[in-house]
């Protein structure tokens, strides 16, 4: 499934609920079902800092492929980070790189992701899409080192 | 106005006052819960704006032609009225400012020039940052001493420290009149009376105080009171500074212009006279009119009858959030305003704000710009309710059921 697909997909599964609370009540389930990040990995270096929620995210590289994973001590956060997740693993850091996440804006959820939220989200997003961006230069140097 | 002559207090009618609170916010009727942060304005206020900018507006103390008087005038009409509303001496002790926080700023540059490495500044455990940074940074320049009084679990200042702390070396006290976190009114004409015993000046943030209690500067004897008017059913963008005249008069200027000066040659300036020495540039002329139509608005009310219908409020608020498992709430002093903040175990407070808000209820969640309180308490922040007199219990039983649903979905 493309990134587009993925999105798609989410803006399908949200347009069955009929109000706000139904909507919130699906993205509390989300958030409850996301694994949690291990204590260990809630390290500094991981930590974004919002005003009101704080976030976790570890971002690794294999096999040509993203891969997140990540917390927060708010479930509401979390449940949204959970849909973060599903549309950005397991892409390739070009795709991740370029994606504008429109499916947010489109289940009406886009105030999570503004920065005067303050709940971390937009500063993850952001994190994330460096992350991607960092793997693809690592990629670029191996080629050169391989020339 | 004498009290007998006062309006009746009637919730229903005050609530036709306000249009902001006739909306609906995703479909419900709103619930506006969040008066700490600002106030709604009521249509006299709003008018008032409007009567400014669309016939009134014109720069003021510099213009001879007729809207520059009438401007003038008003302006000056208003820092009287405020002047009296307060029982200020005179109204050249009334400093129109942006706010409370450049009220402190003001202070803290102003004032803080007439202080030496290790003059002592105490504030309290429960203070907003923006009565805190400002002494920070005076400690940082002038090398002054910034010290905190402990406060108990309750949220009350612990007078005994508090007395342990004053000294000589103390040269101001500056501490929040009501907690906009925990609600607590702090017993500050005692407190006064005490710093002034050891020749220190004491500041009085009102930022929660003004709106909710009578405010008499003489009788209180404090050296500075400052507030917002947005808090106070006025604009934003304008505030007071409440100075006492001698001590103002003995302060450098904090910002230079326009308005603020007799003369100006490139050898030397003259400065103007109270209060314009502290009033550098065009001024928010329509807030400042209109802060005092805010006062004007309120003090049609018997401010007793305001203060009992929100505490009222805020009894009922708390008797039914405690009925929940794992409810805590923070901030527990007998002497306390229309403040209930709260947290449930499990619950993280952005969780239930966001709930609370798709219900059509306006909270405040977060550490309200006291993290170090939040600290004492080891807690992220709390949800706060804050009342204003246009609430009612209706509201609350709404608020309380909307609370009971987020947990359930929350737990
Ligand atoms: C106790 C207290 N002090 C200071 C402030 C700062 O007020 P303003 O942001 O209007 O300057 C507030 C407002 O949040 C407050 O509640």
């Amino acid at each position: 499934m493309t990134l587009a697909d993925k999105q798609q997909e989410i803006i399908d599964d949200f347009a069955i609920y009929e109000d706000w609370m139904e909507k919130y009540e699906y993205i509390i389930e989300l958030g409850k079902d996301l694994p949690q990040l291990e204590e260990s990995k809630k390290t500094k270096d991981r930590i974004i800092e919002g005003c009101q929620s704080q976030v976790w995210l570890d971002a690794t590289y294999v096999g040509g492929k993203m891969h997140f994973t990540a917390d927060s001590d708010a479930i509401i956060t979390k449940g949204i980070i959970a849909l973060l997740i599903r549309v950005l693993n397991n892409e390739n850091p070009a795709e991740i790189v370029k994606s504008d996440l429109h499916f947010i804006q489109e289940i009406g959820l886009h105030e999570h992701l503004s920065p005067t939220r303050s709940n971390g989200l937009a500063s993850m997003v952001k994190k994330m899409k460096m992350a991607a961006l960092k793997a693809l230069s690592s990629d670029e140097v191996a080629q050169k080192d391989e020339k | 106005m004498e009290a007998t002559h006062k309006r009746k207090f009637s919730v229903r009618e005050i609530r036709e006052d306000f249009p902001a609170l006739r909306q609906t916010i995703f479909g419900k009727n709103l619930i506006y819960f969040d008066n700490g942060a600002t106030s709604q304005k009521p249509q006299f206020v709003l008018d008032a704006i409007n009567q400014y900018y669309s016939k009134d507006n014109a720069n003021i103390h510099r213009g001879v032609h007729h809207l520059s008087q009438k401007a003038t005038s008003e302006y000056e009409a208003s820092r009287k009225y405020i002047a009296s509303y307060m029982n200020a001496k005179s109204s050249d002790e009334i400093i129109f400012t942006k706010g409370t926080t450049d009220g402190i700023n003001l202070v803290a540059n102003s004032y803080g020039e007439l202080l030496a490495a290790g003059d002592e500044i105490l504030i309290s455990a429960m203070e907003h940052h923006s009565n805190i940074v400002p002494w920070q940074m005076l400690c940082e320049r002038k090398g002054c001493v910034l010290k905190v009084i402990p406060i108990n679990k309750k949220g009350e200042i612990i007078q005994d420290e508090y007395d342990r702390l004053l000294s000589p070396k103390t040269k101001l006290v500056s501490i929040t009149h009501i907690s906009n976190t925990l609600g607590t009114i702090n017993p500050i004409k005692d407190m006064i009376q005490k710093a002034h015993a050891v020749g220190a000046k004491v500041l009085i943030d009102g930022a929660q105080s003004i709106q909710h209690l009578k405010i008499d500067v003489r009788d209180l004897d404090c050296d500075f009171f400052v507030f917002s008017g947005h808090k106070v059913f006025g604009p934003t963008g304008i505030g007071v500074l409440y100075g006492k005249e001698a001590l103002l008069d003995k302060m450098p200027p904090y910002q230079g212009g326009g308005d603020m000066i007799l003369k100006v040659t490139f050898e030397k300036t003259t400065y103007n006279e109270l209060p314009y020495k502290f009033e550098a540039g065009t001024p928010h002329i329509a807030g400042g009119i209109c802060l005092g139509k805010a006062l004007e608005y309120l003090n049609q009310f018997d401010l007793e009858a305001i203060k009992q219908h929100e505490a009222e409020l805020a009894d009922y608020a708390q008797d039914l959030l405690l009925t929940f498992e794992d409810m805590t709430i923070i901030g527990d002093s007998k002497k306390k305003t229309s403040v209930v903040s709260f947290i449930v175990d499990g619950v993280h407070p952005f969780d239930m704000g966001t709930l609370l808000d798709k219900q059509g209820i306006a909270v405040r969640t977060g550490h309200h710009c006291t993290q170090p309180l939040m600290d004492f308490y080891k807690i992220p922040g709390t949800v706060r309710a804050s009342f204003a007199f246009y609430n009612t219990k209706a509201e609350i039983d709404t608020f309380i059921a909307a609370v009971e649903k987020s947990i359930g979905m929350l737990k």
